[in-house]
C-alpha cells in the first residue's frame, strides 16, 4: 500500500477514535449541567452527589478526547501538507477560532467545575459546568465550519499567484460559517452527542437497578438522561433530514453510494435494505418531492440534467477540463515573468475551467465512486440502530413516569445493550460522511492523492502502528477505570437510597 | 488595514502565543519534581494536583499556537509539519501521554501502576521544551526544504513542500545551535516549574527543594542561553529585500537587534525579568518569583521570534535552497482571512480575563495537604 492508503487509514483511525470520546462528552456535559441546575434550584444534596458522579466519568472521557483531538490538528500538517497549503487560508481560520473561543473556555471552567466545589460559589461552579459544555459546543461547531467546507466548499475562489484557494471576501467567512451543510452537521453530530450522553446515563442506570443498588439515584439519571437522549434524537432526525437533502444538492454521490443507486431518476424508491424498497421515498428525502429528480451513480458518471434543468457534465468532460485547468496553471506559473501576454491567456482558460481542477488529477471517471458497499450498509446501521436507541429511550421515559421500571426488566437489558450499539451507529454516521465523500478531501476541488505530504509509506506506517498500539491501550484503560467507577457507585446518602 | 500590517500584526500574536505557551510550560518543568527523590509520596501528590489544575491551559496554547500558526501562516504548517515529520510526531506523542497522564495516574485501573504516568509526565517534562527549542532553533540554522508550487499541476509528484532529508526533522538534532536552544528552554521551563510551585504549592519541604532545583538548573540554563545568544549575534542570517529575494547576511541577527530598538527593549527587560524572578525565588525568601520570570519568558520568546521574522528576515530559512525559505510576506493566509481573524482577536482580552479570574478564584491559599485529601484531586 502506498502513503496515501496509510495516510488515510491513520487519519481515520484517529478521527474514529476521537468520536469515540467527544459525542460523550457533549451530551454528559449536558446531563450533568442539568443535574448541577436542579442541585442549585432545589437545593437538594442529593442532585450534586448525582452530578459529581457523571463528572467523574466525564472528566476520565474527556482526558482521552483532548489527547486524541490535538492529534488530528497535528495530521493536518504532518500528514495533509498539500492540503494544508491549499486550502490553510480557509481551513486554518475555524481551527484558530475554535482554540480562541471554544478550547479556552472548555479548559479554564473544566479545572473549576472538578477541583472547584470548595473553592468556588455555587453559582460561579454552575456556571462553570454550563460554560464547559458550551465551550465543547462552540469547538464542535468551529470544526464542523472546517469540515463542512470541505464537503460544500463555499466562499472561496482559486489563486494561481498564490495557487491555492483563498477567502473572496470578507463577506464570505459569513458564507463558511452559515454553510448549510455546516450547520446541518453541527445540529447531527452535536445532538447526536446528546443521544450518547442521554442512553449513557440510562444504561449505567439501568444497571443499577438490575443490581438492586442506588434505586433512587439511578431512576432520577434514567430520568434525566432519557429526556436528554430522547430530545437529542428528535433533533438528530431533523437534522439527519436536512443532511440527505444537502447531500442530493452538494455531494450527489454520496447520496448514490448511500442508497446503491446505480441508476436514478424521477420518484426514486427508498431501499430498507436489499429487496425491501418504499416507492418515491428517496426523491421524497433528497427533494422534498415525491417526483424530484434524484441522479444514480451512472447518472453522474454519464452526465444529467439537475431538478433546476441545468446540464452537468459527465466525469469525463470534468477530467479534461481539470487536465486543461492544470496544464493552463502550469504554463501561468511558468510564463507569468518571461511572457506576460502568453501568461494572461494561460491564466483565461484556467479560469474558464477552475471549478474542474481537481478532476484532473483523477486517472478514470470511476475514481469519483467512493466504495458503495461500505456507504450502504453504514447508513443503513445507522439509521436502523438509531431509530432502535430512539425507541428505547422513549420507552425509558415512560417507564420512569409509569413507575415501570421494576417490570421492565427487558428494557433495562436493552438500554445497556444500547451503550456499545450508540457509539456504533455514531461510527456508521462518519463513515457515510467521510467514506461517501471520497474521493474528495476537499468536495471537486482536491483529490486525496493530491493533499499528501512528501513522506514515505513505511514512516506513516511507523506512527500508525504506534498510535494503534497507543490508543488501544488507552481504550483499555479507560474502560477499565469507568467500568470501576460505576462498580463503586454513587457517593449519594443513604438517606436518599 | 494593510495586508502587510495584517501579516506583521498576526507575527506578533504567533510570537506571543509561544511566549504564552513558554511560561505555561511551567506544567512541564514541574512534573519534572515526581522524580525528585527528596520529596515523599504525599507531597508529589501536592505537586500533581498544583500542576494538572493547569496542564489544560498549557495544552490549549500549545492547540492555539499551532492553529494561530496554520490560520495566519498556512506555508509554515505545511512545509515543516510535513517535513519535520519525526520532530513533531515525537513531541505530539509526549503530549498525548501526558494529557491522560494526570487522570490515569492514581487509578488502581490503570493497568501500567502510576510510576509510568510519573515517568510520562517526566519525558514530556524534558522532551516538549527541548523539542520545541530545537524546533524553533532551526528558524535561524534552516532546515533541508524545496517549496514548488507549480508542483501541484503533476499528479505524479504533487506535493509543493518536500523536505531533503530522510530523517525529516532528526537531523536537527545534530545540529548544535539549535539544540543549545532546546537545552536552553528545557531549563528555563524547569525553574519556571519550580518557581511555580512555590509559589502555588504551601509546604515548607516543598518550598526548600523548589529553591534547591532552581539553584541547580540556573548555572546550565544560562550556559546554554548565553552560548545560543552568543553565536546568534555572530551568525549571518537570512535576509529578504524588498523583491523578495533571500540572500545571506553576515550577523543579521545583530543587525536586526540593533535596527530594531523595541525589540532589543523587550529583549533586556525580558532577560531581567528572568534573572529577577530567578534570583527572588531561588536566593531569597519570597514565593513571587515566577510573576518575574513569567512574563519576563514572554517577553524573551517575543523579541526571538520578532528577531526571526522582522526587519526583512527569512523566518523558516531553507538552506537548500535559499529562495524557498519562508518569510511573513510569502507565507501568510490572504487578506481577507487576516481581517476576519483580526476582528476574532480582539476578544483575546476577554478569553485572558476570564482565564486570570477563574485562575485567581482556584488559587486562594494554594495547593495544600486537604487538597489531594478530598474528592476531587488527582
Amino acid at each position: 500500500m502506498d502513503v496515501v492508503i496509510w495516510s488515510r487509514i491513520q487519519f481515520a483511525m484517529t478521527a474514529a477514535y476521537h468520536w469515540l470520546f467527544v459525542p460523550l462528552t457533549l451530551g454528559l456535559a449536558l446531563v450533568m449541567a442539568v443535574m448541577e441546575t436542579l442541585y442549585v434550584v432545589k437545593k437538594d444534596k442529593f442532585w450534586k452527589k448525582t452530578a459529581q458522579f457523571w463528572m467523574k466519568l466525564f472528566a476520565v472521557n474527556f482526558a482521552v478526547g483532548i489527547a486524541t483531538g490535538i492529534i488530528l490538528e497535528f495530521e493536518f500538517g504532518t500528514n495533509w501538507s498539500n492540503y494544508s497549503w491549499f486550502v490553510g487560508d480557509m481551513f486554518g481560520a475555524p481551527l484558530a477560532i475554535e482554540g480562541i473561543l471554544a478550547f479556552f473556555m472548555e479548559a479554564t471552567f473544566f479545572a473549576v467545575m472538578f477541583f472547584g466545589w470548595s473553592k468556588v460559589g455555587k453559582k460561579f461552579h454552575l456556571a462553570s459546568t454550563w460554560l464547559t459544555g458550551i465551550g465543547a459546543t462552540a469547538s464542535a461547531y468551529w470544526i464542523l465550519v472546517a469540515n463542512g467546507w470541505m464537503q460544500n466548499p463555499v466562499g472561496t475562489t482559486f489563486s494561481a499567484d498564490t495557487v491555492r484557494s483563498e477567502m473572496a471576501s470578507a463577506s464570505a467567512f459569513w458564507e463558511v460559517i452559515s454553510n448549510p451543510v455546516a450547520v446541518s452537521k453541527f445540529c447531527h453530530s452535536v445532538t447526536s452527542g446528546w443521544v450518547t450522553g442521554g442512553i449513557f446515563v440510562v444504561g449505567v442506570s439501568a444497571w443499577y437497578l438490575l443490581k438492586g443498588r442506588h434505586l433512587e439515584f439511578a431512576r432520577k439519571s434514567m430520568l434525566v438522561g432519557s429526556l436528554v437522549g430522547l430530545i437529542g434524537s428528535g433533533a438528530v432526525m431533523l437534522s439527519g433530514d436536512s443532511s440527505g437533502v444537502h447531500a442530493a444538492e452538494f455531494q450527489p454521490m454520496k447520496l448514490a453510494a448511500a442508497e446503491g443507486l446505480r441508476d436514478g431518476g424521477n420518484g426514486a424508491a427508498f431501499t430498507v435494505v436489499p429487496g425491501i424498497k418504499i416507492p418515491k421515498m428517496l426523491s421524497l428525502l433528497a427533494t422534498h418531492s415525491f417526483n424530484g429528480y434524484v441522479p444514480g451513480i451512472n447518472d453522474i458518471l454519464n452526465g444529467y440534467t439537475d431538478n433546476d434543468g441545468n446540464a452537468v457534465p459527465s466525469v469525463a468532460d470534468k477530467m479534461a477540463r481539470g487536465r486543461q485547468a492544470l496544464d493552463a496553471l502550469a504554463a501561468y506559473r511558468n510564463l507569468r515573468e518571461s511572457d506576460p501576454e502568453a501568461a494572461a491567456a494561460a491564466k483565461a482558460v484556467l479560469d474558464e475551467n477552475v471549478q474542474y481542477m481537481g478532476y484532473g488529477h483523477l486517472e478514470k471517471p470511476e475514481d469519483v465512486v467512493p466504495p458503495v458497499g461500505i456507504v450502504f450498509w453504514a447508513f443503513r446501521f445507522m439509521i436502523g440502530l438509531g431509530m432502535l436507541i430512539a425507541l428505547v429511550l422513549l420507552l425509558s421515559v415512560i417507564a420512569v413516569w409509569k413507575d415501570k421500571l421494576g417490570k421492565w426488566k427487558w428494557l433495562l437489558w436493552a438500554a445497556i445493550i444500547c451503550i456499545p450499539l450508540v457509539y456504533l451507529t455514531g461510527q456508521c454516521g462518519w463513515i457515510v460522511a467521510e467514506v461517501g465523500r471520497q474521493p474528495w478531501t476537499i468536495q471537486g476541488l482536491l483529490p486525496v492523492n493530491v493533499a499528501i505530504s512528501s513522506l514515505s509509506a513505511g514512516a506513516v506506517q511507523t506512527t500508525f502502528f504506534v498510535f494503534l498500539a497507543v490508543f488501544a491501550l488507552f481504550l483499555a484503560i479507560e474502560i477499565r477505570i469507568m467500568l470501576g467507577a460505576i462498580c463503586k457507585g454513587p457517593a449519594v446518602e443513604p438517606k436518599n437510597e | 488595514m494593510s495586508y502587510e500590517f495584517l501579516q506583521n500584526y498576526w507575527w506578533c500574536l504567533v510570537s506571543l502565543l509561544a511566549g504564552l505557551l513558554v511560561f505555561l510550560m511551567f506544567v512541564q518543568g514541574g512534573n519534572l519534581h515526581l522524580g525528585n527523590r527528596a520529596l515523599d509520596e504525599k507531597r508529589k501528590r501536592m505537586i500533581l494536583n498544583s500542576t494538572g489544575r493547569k496542564w489544560e491551559l498549557t495544552f490549549t496554547t500549545l492547540v492555539t499556537f499551532g492553529g494561530a500558526f496554520f490560520a495566519s501562516f498556512p506555508l509554515f504548517y505545511s512545509t515543516s509539519f510535513g517535513g519535520a515529520y519525526w520532530v513533531w510526531m515525537l513531541l505530539l506523542i509526549t503530549f498525548v501521554f501526558q494529557a491522560v497522564s494526570y487522570e490515569f495516574f492514581h487509578k488502581k485501573e490503570n493497568l501500567l501502576g502510576s510510576k509510568a504516568f510519573s515517568i510520562a509526565l517526566m519525558v514530556n517534562g524534558i522532551l516538549a521544551p527541548f523539542l520545541v527549542g530545537t524546533a524553533v532553533g532551526t528558524f535561524f540554522t534552516g532546515s533541508d526544504f524545496v517549496v514548488n508550487k507549480v508542483a501541484i499541476a503533476d499528479a505524479s509528484a504533487p506535493v509543493i513542500s518536500t523536505w531533503g532529508s530522510g530523517w525529516h526533522g532528526l537531523e536537527a538534532l545534530v545540529q548544535y545551535h539549535a539544540v543549545l536552544l532546546g537545552c536552553t528552554l528545557m531549563f528555563l521551563t524547569a525553574i519556571l516549574g519550580s518557581l511555580y510551585i512555590l509559589n502555588n504549592v504551601d509546604d515548607d519541604e516543598v518550598s526548600a527543594q523548589m529553591r534547591r532545583s532552581i539553584k541547580v538548573s540556573v548555572f546550565p540554563f544560562l550556559l546554554f542561553f548565553i552560548f545560543w545568544a552568543a553565536i546568534l549575534l555572530v551568525r549571518p542570517g537570512y535576509a529578504v529585500d524588498s523583491e523578495g529575494v533571500v540572500s545571506m547576511e553576515k550577523f543579521k541577527y545583530l543587525h536586526n537587534l540593533m535596527q530594531m530598538p523595541v525589540v532589543l527593549a523587550m529583549l533586556v527587560v525580558g532577560v531581567l525579568l528572568v534573572l529577577f524572578g530567578i534570583w527572588k525565588g531561588g536566593f531569597t525568601a519570597s514565593r513571587k518569583g515566577i510573576w518575574f520570570t513569567g512574563p519576563g519568558s514572554v517577553l524573551v520568546v517575543m523579541s526571538v521570534f520578532f528577531l526571526a521574522g522582522f526587519n526583512g528576515t527569512a523566518y523558516y530559512p531553507s538552506c537548500t535552497d535559499l529562495q524557498s525559505s519562508l518569510t511573513i510576506a510569502n507565507s501568510s493566509s490572504s487578506y481577507f482571512t487576516l481581517k476576519v481573524m483580526t476582528w476574532v482577536s480582539l476578544l483575546i482580552p476577554f478569553v485572558l480575563a476570564y482565564i486570570v479570574y477563574a485562575w485567581r478564584q482556584m488559587d486562594k491559599g494554594g495547593i495544600s495537604t486537604k487538597d489531594v485529601e478530598g474528592t476531587d484531586k488527582y
